[in-house]
C-alpha cells in the first residue's frame, strides 16, 4: 500500500524511526492515502520546526493543514478521524482500552530504554549484557501480557492489529536488526507467543509495505552507535 | 448509566498524580473508597494491583485495576461519560488535549524535582527550564478560562495538582511564578474554586513534605 499524494494528509518522517512507523502502519490499516515527506538525517526542515515547535521531532501528521504530534497520539487520532474506514485500532471496551494504554506506557518506558541501552548507549560489555537482560525481561512480561489479553487470537488487539500491537510491533525491525548484530531477544524458547505474533505482525500487508529493511537497519545501528559514543564525555 | 459500585483508589496524599484521579472522580460525582498507601512498606493490595510499577495511583473498579494517572483519568472520563466530559469530542481538539497533558507529564514533575533537589548551577538550570515550561503552558492557555476552553478539562486535571508545588518551586528556586506566568496563576486560582480541587490544594503541606524529603536525601 504505497503512500499516494493526497495533499490533505501529510506525514513528516524518516525511514528508520519506529515512531514514524507507528503512524504509517495506522494510516495503512485505515486505508488512508497520504503524502510521506521524508526528512533528512541531521537537519530539520522548516515544515517540521513549524509543525512541531515544542519537540521538533518526527512523526508529525498534518491533516488539513493542522499538525498532530507524538506517535501514539497520532495513532489514536487516525483511529478517531477515519473511524468508518479499515479496521478499528482501539479496543471497544473501556477497560481493555485502559490495559492497552498502560502497556504502551510500559513499552515506551521500560522496553524502549533498555533496548536503546543494549544497542547504542552501553559503555561496557557488562552494561550491554545487563541491558540485553532487561530488554528480554521486558519482552517476557509482554509475553505474559499477550497470553492474557489476546485470548488465543493472533494479536493483542484480537483478530486484527490494534493499538498495542502497533506500539510494540513498530520496534520489531530494530529488534531483528539487533539480532543480526548479535543480541538474542526473540528467543522462541522464552517468548514463543511473541515470536509467533512478531511473524504475523511483520507479514501483515499494512506493515510489510513500510517496515524498514533489517539489513539496512543493522548497518545503520552501527553508525548510530559510533556517532553516539563519539559524542559522549569520557567515562569516569 | 455506568455502575458506581466498588470503586477504590490507592493513593498517597501529596501525589499530584493521585490528585489527578481524585479530581476526575469528584468532577464525575463518583463515590469511591480512598485508601492511603504506605510507600515505604507497600501493601499487598498495591503490589497485587500494580505488580509492574508498584506505584500509586491505582484505580480499582469492580475488582479490576487501572494504573498510570492519565490512563486512569481517560478511563474515568470514558466510563462515567454522562457527566462533566474531560476530553473534547472533536478528534483534533482531543489530540491537542492529549499532547499538552503528555507535555505536563514529561516536563513538570521531573524539572520540579531537580529544582528542589539540586543546588548551584544545576538548580539554576532547572529553574530556567521550569520558567520556560510554565511560559509555554501559559501561552497555550492564552486568554481561555481553562485549558479546556470554557470548561474544565483533561489538561486542567493533568496540570492543576502541580500548582500546589508552585510555592515549593518558588522558595527553593528563589523566583516568583506570578512574575513570569501571571495568567497561569490566575487560572490556578480559578480552578481552586472548584469543589473537586479546593480541598486538595495545600502548598504549605507540600513544602513541609519536600523539606522532609530533603533532610531524608541529605540535600541542603
Amino acid at each position: 500500500m504505497a503512500a499516494s499524494a493526497n495533499p490533505e494528509v501529510k506525514l513528516l518522517g524518516i525511514w528508520f524511526s519506529p515512531f514514524v512507523l507507528r503512524a504509517r502502519i495506522a494510516l495503512n490499516l485505515k486505508e488512508v492515502q497520504y503524502q510521506f515527506l521524508e526528512e533528512q538525517l541531521g537537519t530539520k526542515s522548516d515544515l517540521l520546526l513549524e509543525s512541531n515547535p515544542v519537540y521538533k521531532k518526527m512523526p508529525v501528521l498534518i491533516h488539513e493543514g493542522k499538525p498532530v504530534c507524538e506517535s501514539l497520539i497520532i495513532v489514536q487520532y487516525i483511529d478517531d478521524v477515519w473511524a468508518g474506514s479499515g479496521t478499528t485500532l482501539m479496543p471497544t471496551d473501556a477497560y481493555e482500552r485502559a490495559i492497552h494504554r498502560f502497556w504502551t506506557v510500559y513499552v515506551d518506558d521500560k522496553l524502549y530504554s533498555s533496548f536503546l541501552d543494549s544497542i547504542m548507549r552501553y559503555r561496557t560489555d557488562e552494561a550491554k549484557a545487563e541491558a540485553e537482560e532487561q530488554a528480554v525481561a521486558a519482552l517476557q512480561l509482554l509475553e505474559e501480557t499477550f497470553d492474557k489479553i489476546s485470548k488465543g487470537k493472533p494479536f493483542f488487539g484480537g483478530d486484527t492489529i490494534g493499538y498495542l500491537d502497533i506500539a510494540l510491533g513498530s520496534f520489531l525491525g530494530w529488534i531483528r536488526a539487533a539480532e543480526i548484530n548479535g543480541l538474542k531477544l526473540l528467543d522462541h524458547a522464552r517468548i514463543p507467543l511473541l515470536c509467533a505474533w512478531a511473524e504475523k505482525f511483520c507479514n501483515n500487508e499494512a506493515v510489510r509495505a513500510v517496515i524498514p529493511d533489517t539489513m539496512k537497519l543493522a548497518e545503520f545501528t552501527k553508525v548510530l552507535r559510533s556517532s553516539y559514543q563519539n559524542r559522549l564525555p569520557p567515562a569516569k | 448509566m455506568a455502575s458506581e459500585k466498588g470503586v477504590t483508589l490507592l493513593d498517597f496524599w501529596v501525589s499530584p498524580f493521585g490528585q489527578r484521579a481524585r479530581i476526575a472522580l469528584a468532577e464525575k460525582g463518583v463515590q469511591y473508597e480512598y485508601k492511603e498507601q504506605n510507600l515505604v512498606e507497600k501493601s499487598d493490595l498495591l503490589l497485587k494491583s500494580n505488580p509492574v510499577y508498584k506505584k500509586i495511583p491505582v484505580l480499582i473498579h469492580d475488582g479490576k485495576p487501572v494504573c498510570e494517572s492519565l490512563v486512569i483519568v481517560q478511563y474515568i472520563d470514558e466510563v462515567w461519560s454522562d457527566k462533566a466530559p474531560l476530553l473534547p469530542s472533536d478528534p483534533y481538539q482531543k489530540a491537542q488535549a492529549r499532547f499538552w497533558a503528555d507535555y505536563v507529564d514529561k516536563k513538570v514533575f521531573d524539572c520540579g524535582t531537580r529544582l528542589w533537589k539540586l543546588k548551584g548551577e544545576e538548580q539554576e538550570a532547572a529553574k530556567k527550564e521550569m520558567i520556560e515550561i510554565l511560559q509555554l503552558l501559559e501561552a497555550q492557555l492564552g486568554d481561555n478560562k481553562y485549558f479546556g476552553g470554557d470548561t474544565f478539562g483533561y489538561v486542567d486535571v493533568a496540570f492543576i495538582p502541580f500548582t500546589s508545588w508552585f510555592y515549593t518551586y518558588e522558595t527553593c528556586g528563589n523566583f516568583s511564578i506570578e512574575a513570569v506566568a501571571p495568567k497561569l496563576v490566575k487560572w490556578a486560582k480559578r480552578c481552586m474554586e472548584r469543589e473537586s480541587v479546593k480541598t486538595l490544594y495545600d502548598p504549605n503541606k507540600v513544602y513541609e513534605f519536600v523539606c522532609y524529603l530533603k533532610k531524608k536525601f541529605g540535600v541542603e
